[in-house]
């Protein structure tokens, strides 16, 4: 087990900078996602801490160890690709045996490790087999074994799901993350899909056009976003945010309810919300619509659960109110989150 | 009535489909059918132009191949062809693997250009380059022998089968070489343990393209060498068994026929390739 | 961080900085392994054929011949001289007339053989086979074959033109020996040797349109001549392109057929530029005129490498 460590990490590829200055600590034994849209720099991250691209500038460290200059082969660590990369020309035993051989494992302890690993992902019976004849999820299990098997100090995960069917991967996600909590190796995920991360991550760092956004909990990300990037990347829908004055407002669409759900002893904020449309999604109701008073014109969306019976009218205007404590400020030049004001 | 029409028009099309297919064939096939004809055919049968050519007028003959192989150097040019095949192979294997790799995957966007320039080098035909190779090769001591063709061979094999290798290299995904580079292989490791395996038909292309090559070779292998028993098949049965004026035709024909027609079956697995290779993504797909 | 993780990692990584010797850096180091593997390749092509084609170009400013020791600079004079040989410009003629008739038969009759192959039919991978034939065998062993059809007195044509009694059984042509006769011959024996390589990258061109399409014209009630020509023959332009240009290529630089059947001959009728540098430049020994007779191919070859470039491009754009 060991801890990755990023200093002030920037790549660049020409001009264009992918990462640019990234400082971030993973902890012991830790589940860490990446998460952030494409082209934001995550995988190139990645990558530079598996020694598949070169930084441009910055330090790696794994284990305390520098390790900028060692080849991949080098940094004990073991990743798993979005296509998963394996081997087509070798059995699924051979694909997992590979990595015992470059490491020189003596070839009788073979045999135990591999089917060790693949015991791990319930695969002992497609080890005669070559790649091309598993389906989606198996595929996915082969490349796991094989990064599991040479006990790597670092999980690097590229993706890994994001092949498989929406069905398979509510599931695949679940194992992935009983099988990293059994085994208690420091993980690195990457993502695009922040349902994914919310789920599987101990922290969650967000980034965007090269640079860590946010680090936290998933709660802390979703609660308390560091900024509007953040605020406006997670949740679906995201965060509404609205300007007033040198401020950016901002409150999430389930926070942002008729007046009558709650009582009279609550520390609440109301606004005039006009209804436009409204989506009906079995669990939830979608309004959208806009605001009316000071904050005139913005527009924002409420998410209803079921619960909520009120009825509501396209067209027609209703007194909502979110919770003080549930709206968040952030500066309206940077985009970094400040105290709350008054409204 | 328009229904028996229809159907004549369509045995019509089928007829002439099968007119046009038939005809070439034989256009392309007949010389080699001759070539077999003749090697059977005893030299009075085949010097009387009032016989049926056809037709076997005295009985079938094995002489022709007895003298071929034992009368003349064809054995020893087969032998001098497949000497001279393997080695070039092997030349063009070990220059043409690696520099296909690099342009494939390490030397970036210059790689294309580049590769492209090497390409070209093929369009110099020996005939610009025998004249000056020739004074070279006497340089270097090695006229009238075969390790002269041995360096010079793969002159025109190399271009060629890096470019052709080139396209299988970038054909297979990067994903694996890393994968194999996380799993504790060198950048050069992952080549040779998962690139190499897994090209092994796009070799195995290039291998027979070689042969190929070296077999049809003809203006250097004439230029550099005038010694009958260092000559190679396709120079010495032209040059060699066809002196004066006397004609052995039915040995010459089957020093044809031997020489082309394995050769040609080998390739007839690869030829899709070569026009892949050919062709430079003109068409796509 | 626990203190034992830290020192299981670095004794892993002090074993690979063990093994991480100079030797190795290279084999990680994309830039010096990707020099490295593309060396051998370029310093061969720069010594087997850019070196050559120099000495090529300067010999043909030299006076050089294949027993002198000395040579002498003298300009552009071998080339002032060879283009005013008429035996020259008859062979440049003679070049021009081998290629083009010889190409456009090429192009037209393989892509009548392409059209009738892309039909699936029973036995078609032995037809293909029998076809490819001729490219693959020994062109010089494969023109033997021709030598002894086109015979004086035997030939296997004129036996068949006097059976149908075209030919009185005392009077028959001498394929390779009358003028016109042998350029026809050799022509013809270009093209069956050629034929296949056009057929197959035709082939290749015509089968990589979609479907579709010939359906779509299908249903606009194009005819075939209709569908031909504004159909098929423009969507494979391109490679009809690139069959014609290697056919160039080969056919204008090639030399081995004529040095087979004829040897130039009769009366250097059927001399080429290929076949006069040999004769010149190995059989005669002025390694200088030689140089200068075959230098006479290379604009040829600049013209087909621009094209071919273009095509790269316009691949690589799409």
């Amino acid at each position: 087990m060991a801890i990755v460590e990023t200093r002030n990490i920037k790549k660049y590829f020409g001009d264009v900078p992918a990462v640019n200055g990234v400082d971030l600590s993973t902890e012991e034994g830790e589940f860490l996602v990446l998460l952030g849209p494409s082209g934001c720099g995550k995988t190139t991250l990645l990558r530079m801490i598996a020694g598949l691209e070169e930084p441009t500038s910055g330090e790696i460290l794994i284990g305390g160890q520098v390790v900028n200059d060692l080849p991949p082969r080098a940094r004990k660590i073991a990743m798993v690709f979005q296509s998963y990369a394996l081997y087509p020309h070798m059995t699924v035993f051979k694909n997992i045996a590979f990595p015992l051989k470059a490491q020189s494992v003596p070839k009788e302890t073979w045999q135990s490790k591999v089917e060790w690993a693949a015991s791990m992902f319930g695969i002992e019976k497609l080890l005669h087999r070559k790649p091309r004849e598993l389906s989606g999820g198996e595929r996915q299990r082969v490349a796991l074994a094989r990064a599991l098997v040479r006990e790597p100090t670092v999980f690097l995960l590229d993706e890994p799901l994001s092949n498989l069917d929406a069905k398979l991967r509510t599931s695949a996600r679940e194992e992935l993350q009983q099988f990293q909590r059994r085994i208690g190796t420091t993980t690195i995920y990457v993502t695009h899909d922040q349902v994914e991360a919310m789920g599987l991550g101990d922290r969650i760092a967000v980034m965007n056009q090269g640079k860590v956004r946010q680090l936290g909990t998933p709660q802390e990300i979703y609660h308390e976003p560091a900024d509007t990037f953040v605020a406006g990347f997670l949740g679906s829908p995201p965060m509404n945010l609205v300007e007033y004055d040198d401020t950016i407002v901002g409150f999430r669409p389930e926070t942002f309810l008729p007046r009558e759900v709650f009582g009279v002893q609550d520390d609440l904020v109301a606004f005039q919300f006009k209804v436009t449309r409204i989506e009906y999604l079995g669990a939830d109701r979608l309004l959208y619509g806009f605001l009316g008073g000071k904050l005139a014109d913005a527009h924002v969306i409420s998410r209803l659960p079921s619960t909520v019976t009120a009825s509501i009218q396209q067209g027609e205007t209703y007194e909502f109110v979110v919770q003080a404590k549930d709206l968040k400020f952030f500066d309206k030049e940077t985009g970094l989150r400040t105290g709350p004001r008054p409204l | 009535m328009p229904a028996v029409l229809r159907r004549l028009k369509r045995l019509g099309a089928r007829g002439s489909h099968f007119g046009i297919v038939a005809l070439f064939t034989v256009f392309a096939a007949f010389p080699f059918f001759w070539m077999v004809v003749t090697t059977f055919k005893r030299t009075p049968d085949l010097m009387n132009t009032k016989n049926n050519p056809f037709l076997f007028n005295q009985p079938p003959t094995l002489e022709h191949l007895r003298v071929l192989f034992f009368d003349t150097l064809y054995g020893r040019w087969l032998w001098n062809t497949a000497f001279v095949g393997v080695l070039v192979v092997a030349i063009t294997l070990l220059l043409a693997v690696p520099a296909a790799y690099s342009l494939a995957r390490l030397t970036g966007r210059g790689g294309e250009q580049l590769g492209i320039g090497i390409f070209l080098t093929y369009l110099v035909p020996p005939t610009i380059l025998f004249i000056p190779l020739a004074r070279v090769v006497s340089n270097l001591g090695l006229k009238d022998s075969l390790w002269s063709l041995i360096l010079v061979y793969p002159s025109f094999t190399v271009p060629f089968c890096t470019w052709l290798l080139m396209g299988f290299f970038k054909a297979i995904p990067r994903d694996l070489e890393e994968a194999a580079m996380i799993d504790g292989y060198s950048r050069f490791g992952a080549f040779v343990k998962v690139v190499i395996p897994l090209s092994i038909a796009g070799i195995l292309t290039v291998v027979i393209f070689s042969l190929t090559l070296v077999m049809q070779e003809f203006v250097y292998g004439m230029t550099f060498i005038s010694f009958a028993s260092q000559y190679t098949v396709s120079v010495g049965v032209p040059t060699f068994l066809v002196r004066g004026d006397v004609y052995f035709w039915g040995s010459l024909m089957a020093a044809c026929f031997i020489a082309s027609v394995p050769i040609a079956i080998l390739y007839n697995f690869f030829v899709d390739r070569f026009i892949a290779g050919f062709t430079v993504g003109a068409v796509k797909g | 961080m626990t203190q034992k993780a830290m020192t299981t990692v670095e004794t892993g990584t002090q074993v690979a900085r063990a093994k991480t010797g100079r030797l190795t850096a290279i084999l990680d180091s994309e830039i010096w392994l990707g020099r490295l593997m593309i060396a051998p390749a370029i310093l061969y092509i720069v010594l087997l054929i850019g070196f050559p084609f120099l000495l090529a170009l300067y010999y043909s400013l030299s006076d050089i011949t294949i027993g002198s020791r000395t040579m002498s600079f003298v300009g552009l004079k071998q080339f002032k001289a060879v283009i005013q040989t008429p035996l020259f410009q008859q062979s440049l003629k003679n070049t021009l007339i081998f290629t083009f008739i010889s190409q456009a038969l090429v192009l037209v009759l393989g892509k009548v053989l392409a059209l009738a192959l892309l039909k699936n039919f029973r036995g078609k991978w032995l037809v293909r086979l029998l076809i490819l034939l001729p490219w693959v065998a020994p062109i010089s062993l494969g023109t033997i074959g021709w030598l002894w059809m086109l015979d004086s007195i035997y030939s296997v044509f004129n036996w068949i033109l006097r059976a149908v009694g075209i030919f009185g059984p005392t009077t028959w042509p001498i394929w390779l020996g009358v003028p016109h006769l042998a350029m026809g011959s050799v022509i013809a024996v270009h093209v069956w040797r050629q034929l296949p390589l056009a057929t197959v990258i035709l082939l290749g061109g015509l089968s990589s349109i979609p479907h579709d399409l010939h359906d779509a014209a299908a249903v606009d009630g194009a005819g075939f001549w209709r569908h031909l020509f504004q159909i098929t023959i423009p969507l494979v332009l391109p490679i009809m392109i690139v069959a014609v240009l290697f056919g160039m290529v080969f056919t204008f630089t090639d030399m081995i057929v004529i040095f087979v059947l004829t040897r130039g001959g009769p009366y250097d009728t059927t001399q080429v530029l290929a076949s006069l540098a040999f004769f010149t430049g190995i059989m005669g020994g002025d390694l200088a005129e030689g140089a200068a007779i075959s230098l006479f191919l290379f604009p040829v070859l600049v013209a087909a490498a621009f094209v071919f470039l273009r095509i790269a491009r316009r691949a690589e754009v799409t």
